[in-house]
């Protein structure tokens, strides 16, 4: 791979703020610190040795859980923020959109703003001649131009900032989180034109924390945590790891809760184990491991349920009733099963112990709740593609006429 | 400085001179009547009543003539303090270079000058001053001089707001103080002939060499000059360059800090 086909490179980029402890900026409490030698402010490392390159061409998202750092990254891109250590090499005119509308003034008509935004953006008054009349008719605000932009409405006033954006010509393109705002038509709207960029072919740098989005529009994909690239690579990958670390935070979090009920124990050291991969096709076969320890003379057997993380469903339950287990000691089990008839779904598999009396006695904690993420190899038409957002796989026969 | 740059610098002066009388009945009348109306008041006070000046020649086009230079001076300084702050929302979210935003500020304030300028001139004349033959070519050069002086400040002060908002009410003080130890609303003469030494030093200062020399040029001969008071050419020439010393230090004060502002604001 050539640099020439690099279009913004990082280079081990580092970044760190100093918070302030105090919440005044005055002279005094400055003098004051300097004096007693208090520094008065709290070193905190955002972007931790960072490095990757985006490619010419490449949809490239960035992704991560709120204060990742994902933000801050995308402003040193912008050359907003200097970085401390490192360095962001551009390869060709760069336009960021952190917010729209950004230097919109209330006060102005809606021509002025346009022309005043496009030179914040970095264009001539020549290039903004050319581009005026699309931008208006995008945002189909022809009779509102000569008026103030205090009159317009909100949704009026993002329609116009986004369509400034969007018909901002520039070879790399940085956008932060812009799809979150907006109603179902805008979004839409977003929605095409980010297709559009796709298909032309531009390089375009999305921070969001979306994954539906990262999917559907980004050939390319990096996982920022805690200030540190956790993976870069397809999208597929970096959105699941991403899913699979919020659902680890929120699994961890009610099983908290859920422990402070439990008295007199049992059963203990309930582990699962699985066999198969994380990631697995509709082929696959999902395999895993089950034990435990009964502390007491019970009777005891092992309950099951596989859910669908998305929509919080159970989708296919089993137990081990017919094999009811006696007596104290440890107990294991292994259980297998092919799941073909399920679409592209990320599940958890949540197992619990039972009693004779049909009593639950032990629930698996987070760490024993493994995440099964099924990718189906054949959806490739776009009758497949959209036949496969449902639970089940399609699975009848058309006949045309009656 | 890059086209880009100056497309954007002159984006910014526009909005600003639109909105300056943004919802005011007569709009940009105002450039025009506010500076009469001053003068007005300033006539009625010093002249009419304090009656400063008598033997000064055309007073009363000289005081007004000190007043606008000043004015100047005080609007260029007092917006460039708080124009980075004021501009954060957009230093937070794009890339441009920010001396622009200061820059900016200091042009239009100095539109203002040259209106203000002309009511003088008009005002001048219908007076009967006496203009000098050097006054075309040197003007320009005082109006540079006057406008290095602002601009440096600008950027030293909008640097130190960015940190230190105690700045606002200091330099207020500080331009009511000047405005007291600059020969604006009473002759030099006032204080010369009570105390030489002391008129020698305020003469030293670039504004007081400013008001001076331009009085000269445009209302009289009779004014008293740095260059004449000061009998030492290589001390009387301290005023003329300090604007120019001022400029490239404000300037790369703000330029060492310029990229840290996104950060702090």
């Amino acid at each position: 791979m050539t640099e020439n086909n690099i279009a913004v490179k990082i280079d081990h980029v580092s970044k760190s703020f100093r918070l302030p402890t105090e919440a005044s900026t005055s002279l005094r409490t400055t003098m004051v610190n300097y004096f007693r030698g208090i520094k008065g402010y709290k070193e905190q490392h955002i972007l931790k040795d960072i490095s990757f390159d985006v490619k010419k061409g490449d949809f490239f998202g960035i992704v991560g859980k709120n204060g990742s750092g994902k933000s801050t990254l995308l402003k040193i891109i912008s050359q907003i923020y200097a970085p401390e250590k490192g360095a962001v090499t551009v390869n060709g005119n760069l336009v960021s959109f952190i917010e729209l509308g950004v230097g919109f003034n209330p006060e102005l008509t809606g021509r002025e703003n346009v022309y005043l935004n496009g030179a914040l953006l970095g264009f001539s008054k020549k290039e903004m001649d050319e581009l005026y009349d699309e931008v208006v008719a995008f945002s189909e605000l022809e009779e509102f131009m000569d008026r103030k932009l205090k009159n317009y409405s909100s949704g009026m006033q993002v329609r116009l900032a986004f369509s400034i954006a969007i018909h901002a010509d520039s070879e790399i393109l940085l956008l932060d989180e812009i799809l979150a705002v907006g109603d179902e038509a805008f979004q839409a709207k977003c929605n095409d034109y980010f297709l559009q960029l796709k298909e032309e072919g531009k390089t375009v740098i999305l921070v969001t924390h979306d994954m539906g989005s990262v999917k559907k529009y980004c050939n390319k994909a990096v996982l920022i945590d805690d200030g540190e690239v956790k993976v870069i690579g397809s999208p597929d990958d970096v959105a699941n790891q991403y899913s699979l670390d919020n659902f680890a935070r929120v699994i961890s979090d009610k099983a908290e809760e859920a422990e402070e009920v439990e008295k007199i124990v049992e059963v203990d050291q309930l582990t699962v184990k699985m066999n198969s991969p994380e990631i697995i096709t509709e082929s696959d076969t999902i395999d895993f491991d089950i034990s435990y320890k009964v502390l007491s003379e019970i009777e005891s057997y092992i309950a099951f349920s596989i859910t669908d993380v998305a929509s919080n469903a159970w989708i296919y339950n089993d137990n081990s009733f017919d094999l009811m287990t006696e007596g104290k000691g440890k107990k294991s089990f292994n259980y297998k099963v092919k799941l073909p008839m399920l679409n592209s779904r990320k599940l958890k598999l949540q197992v619990s112990v039972r009693n004779g009396k049909n009593e639950m006695v032990a629930f698996a904690s987070s760490e024993n709740t493994p995440m099964i993420i099924i990718e189906r190899t054949d959806v490739k038409t776009i009758s497949e593609k959209d036949s496969a957002t449902g639970v089940i796989n399609r699975n009848g026969n058309w006949r045309v006429g009656l | 400085m890059s086209s880009k740059n100056w497309i954007l610098l002159k984006e910014l002066v526009k909005t600003d001179f639109k909105l300056r009388y943004q919802g005011s009945l007569m709009g940009h009348l105002w450039s025009i009547l506010k500076p009469l109306m001053l003068f007005a008041v300033m006539y009625t006070v010093f002249i009419y009543f304090l009656r400063f000046g008598g033997d000064v020649p055309h007073f009363a086009v000289a005081l007004l003539l000190g007043m606008v230079l000043w004015t100047f001076f005080t609007e260029t300084t007092g917006m460039g303090l708080t124009s980075i702050v004021g501009r954060g929302d957009l230093l937070r979210k794009l890339s441009f270079p920010s001396q622009i935003i200061v820059v900016s500020v200091s042009i239009n304030a100095l539109i203002n000058l040259v209106i203000n300028l002309g009511i003088v001139l008009i005002l001048g004349f219908i007076n009967g001053v006496e203009i000098s033959i050097y006054a075309l070519p040197l003007i320009p050069l005082l109006l540079i001089e006057l406008y290095a002086l602002a601009l440096g400040i600008s950027f030293i002060l909008s640097t130190l707001f960015v940190r230190f908002r105690d700045i606002g009410p200091i330099w207020e003080v500080f331009l009511q103080a000047g405005m007291y130890m600059t020969p604006i609303i009473y002759p030099i003469s006032f204080v010369a002939d009570a105390h030489p030494l002391i008129a020698k030093v305020m003469m030293l200062s670039p504004l007081a060499q400013i008001i001076q020399d331009a009085r000269y040029l445009l209302t009289s001969s009779e004014t008293a000059t740095t260059w004449q008071m000061i009998s030492n050419k290589g001390i009387a020439i301290i005023p003329y360059l300090i604007p120019f010393i001022v400029l490239l230090i404000g300037f790369s004060i703000f330029n060492k800090s310029a990229k840290k502002f996104a950060e702090i604001l």
